[in-house]
């Protein structure tokens, strides 16, 4: 990065590497935009037929986007703090994926066990 | 047995134990990322829940009715934008320019509070449609959840507010480019938060 040398006294090299540039800001701009354009347009111009299919594609960019808007935006890489950044993300995100991924297994089978059953839903058990 | 052998064992250097290793060169930082990661599992949490009730709808309006995915997408661009226009204010504060970089702020600070507004036009809307909070569990989480992010929002346009009088006053000094750095993160980590809000909650929320 080209900083001019009066700006220096100032700062130090660790707050170099969370300054970002002008180029890394306009990229993640543009690849935000793309991935918060293309959700849109396929959910408000009906372009798939298939809901499933649908909300999958739409999970997956958004966790796509989440990874540009970490690196553009937030500037994390491995070397940011030591790498302290880098292990919290790692450490969060397991946590949040066991948080999210539990829940709705755990309560989609509390709502199949629990919930009202439809008359249909209700013979294939007693079938079973 | 085992133990005795540990003890009686010559004491060598300890390679184990990594004498080199610093502390990271600005704690503020790090410290600050960590509590934006504990955010982060409120927001999971929240998330958790409207995953759970997001089709609770007890009769009342469902996703599909109640949610104006065009107002959405205003507030997604509002909040985007804000996000880089900050970055920008970032890149004047390395180049030591105080009044451009209050500029960038001010703009932010701008299209952020245009967000919250327009949330509060949607949420005021909603509740006098009789879909407020009360209605059904789905309602429940999206309020909470939605309302969570924007009170965040709220609040960090209040802290902007003060770190712009500061930097007014104080100028750019050692202690307000640390505090403007931790807002920054703030910033861009609740836009972070709004893509999950706007993916799952609106728009795969009217699918479901």
């Amino acid at each position: 990065m080209n900083h001019p040398s009066n700006a220096a006294h100032a700062h130090d090299d660790a707050m170099h590497e969370h300054t970002g540039s002008l180029r890394g800001y306009l990229t993640g701009f543009v690849l935000a935009a793309i991935l918060t354009i293309i959700p849109f347009w396929l959910v408000m111009g009906h372009v798939i037929e298939s809901h499933q299919t649908t909300i999958l594609i739409v999970l997956a960019l958004a966790a796509v986007q989440i990874v540009v808007h970490m690196i553009y935006f937030l500037h994390l890489d491995t070397r940011s703090e030591n790498g302290w950044n880098m292990l919290a993300v790692i450490f969060t995100a397991v946590l949040v994926v066991i948080v999210l991924g539990a829940s709705i297994w755990v309560m989609y089978n509390e709502n199949a066990n629990m919930m009202p059953m439809s008359p249909q839903y209700q013979h294939h058990r007693l079938g079973s | 047995m085992n133990s005795i052998a540990i003890d009686k064992a010559p004491s060598e250097p300890q390679d184990f134990l990594c004498l080199e290793e610093g502390h990271p060169h600005n704690g503020t930082l790090l410290g600050f990322w960590l509590y934006l990661m504990s955010d982060c599992f409120i927001f999971a949490s929240l998330f958790a829940c409207n995953a759970v009730l997001g089709t609770s709808y007890a009769g009342g309006p469902s996703a599909h009715d109640v949610l104006d995915l065009p107002g959405l997408a205003v507030n997604t661009a509002l909040l985007l934008v804000s996000s880089v226009t900050f970055g920008f204010a970032m890149l004047e504060v390395s180049r030591q320019r105080k009044r451009a970089m209050l500029v960038w702020l001010g703009i932010s600070g701008l299209l952020a509070a245009m967000f919250v507004g327009l949330e509060i036009h949607e949420f005021v809307g909603m509740i006098a449609e009789g879909a407020g909070p009360d209605r059904s569990a789905f309602l429940s989480s999206f309020f909470t959840l939605v309302g969570t992010h924007g009170l965040h929002v709220s609040l960090g346009i209040v802290w902007l507010i003060v770190l712009m009088f500061q930097l007014g006053k104080y100028g750019l000094n050692e202690a307000n480019i640390r505090r403007l750095r931790c807002l920054s993160m703030f910033w861009h980590f609740l836009d972070l938060v709004w893509i999950g809000v706007f993916s799952y909650v609106y728009l795969v929320g009217v699918l479901r």
